[in-house]
């Protein structure tokens, strides 16, 4: 079983990843994201998502929908425009999902 | 605490004391799994933090790096460049388990074993920083796929301590006093159920020495 990485998000950010091997998809805002992004984690064929921070805040109702899901992995990395703090506040997520506070507040 | 309507017998008791049993062991064991399943996942959860700095700062290295490529070269050259890619990713999945949570692990695999296939262009009509965008794109990919897979893992494990610690809390504040209760109500009513018939036979005793001896 044999899967590939995708990458979501806008050109300017996604377009390198293409030259490594990884499928890119561009997202655009004047279109239907949620569809493309769906369709995209339905596939069974990509493993991994990543996805950037700017891209994501779009879409935040169906990556929330895959966190509990084996798979794919879904993992916001930060894009061209810069570090939104959006990656480092899912891992948040997940402290407090299981502890039930942020313990590593700094 | 409102107690269930229960049957006062003895098999009833009996039944509700192996419950209890049952109710008390799984309590234990759930607790015990909920402990383990924390200790790993804070570990894990530092391991995910530290390496997520880490990606994100040399994420942002390569793409200051592509904005710089870009900035030496046409953009139909560089979409000409990037077009065609020669290198292909594949991943293959495996779980391993971790407390009865399967956590991905990523095993990587590239199309060709040649790490220079990923400049998918000749190196005539394009820059030379975008060699290096794209070096230092290839250099954060491990560390990417490391990435993904441990914050996939802690999303799983965080999603199935949540769960494990709602039945742990299930058991301890619901369904283990309850039975204590229901076993005390009916051993409460079969200690006067025993009482009634005692104090029934003394009287009944009483009443016949009085008919036969005129006590």
């Amino acid at each position: 079983m044999s899967e590939r990485i995708a990458v979501f998000g806008d050109k300017e950010s996604v377009y390198g990843f293409a030259a490594l091997g990884l499928d890119t998809y561009f997202f655009d805002p004047a279109q239907d994201n949620v569809a493309a992004f769906r369709k995209l984690c339905q596939s069974q064929s990509y493993s991994i998502i990543y996805i950037t921070e700017a891209a994501a805040s779009f879409l935040e109702k169906e990556i929330e929908k895959y966190r509990s899901e084996p798979s794919p992995a879904i993992i916001l990395i930060p894009g061209v425009t810069g570090n939104t703090g959006e990656g480092m506040a899912a891992v948040k997520l997940s402290v407090e999902k299981a502890v039930g506070s942020d313990i590593f507040n700094e | 605490m409102a107690v269930k309507q229960v049957n006062p017998t003895r098999m009833e008791l009996s039944r509700l004391k192996k419950k209890l049993n049952t109710a008390t062991r799984g309590h234990k064991l759930l607790k015990d799994k909920r402990d383990e399943l924390m200790r790993r996942f804070l570990e894990m959860v530092r391991e995910n933090r530290a390496l997520r700095i880490k990606v994100e700062e040399q994420l942002r290295q390569a793409n200051a790096n592509f904005v710089l490529a870009k900035s030496s070269m046409s953009d139909e050259t560089l979409k000409a460049a990037l077009l065609a890619p020669k290198q292909e990713v594949y991943v293959s999945t495996s779980y391993r388990n971790v407390m009865s949570v399967d956590i991905p692990v990523f095993e990587t695999d590239t199309r060709t074993p040649d790490p220079n296939d990923i400049y998918s262009y000749g190196f005539a009509f394009t820059s030379a920083d975008l060699d290096d965008a794209v070096k230092s794109l290839a250099d954060v990919l491990p560390d990417l796929i490391k990435l993904a897979e441990i914050e996939k893992s802690c999303q799983l494990m965080a999603d199935e301590i949540e769960k494990t610690r709602r039945r742990v809390n299930a058991l301890e504040h619901v369904m283990i006093p309850e039975t204590q209760e229901q076993i005390r109500y009916i051993t409460r009513k079969l200690d006067e159920n025993e009482r009634s018939t005692q104090t029934r036979l003394m009287k009944v005793k009483d009443m016949m020495l009085q008919q036969a001896h005129g006590y």
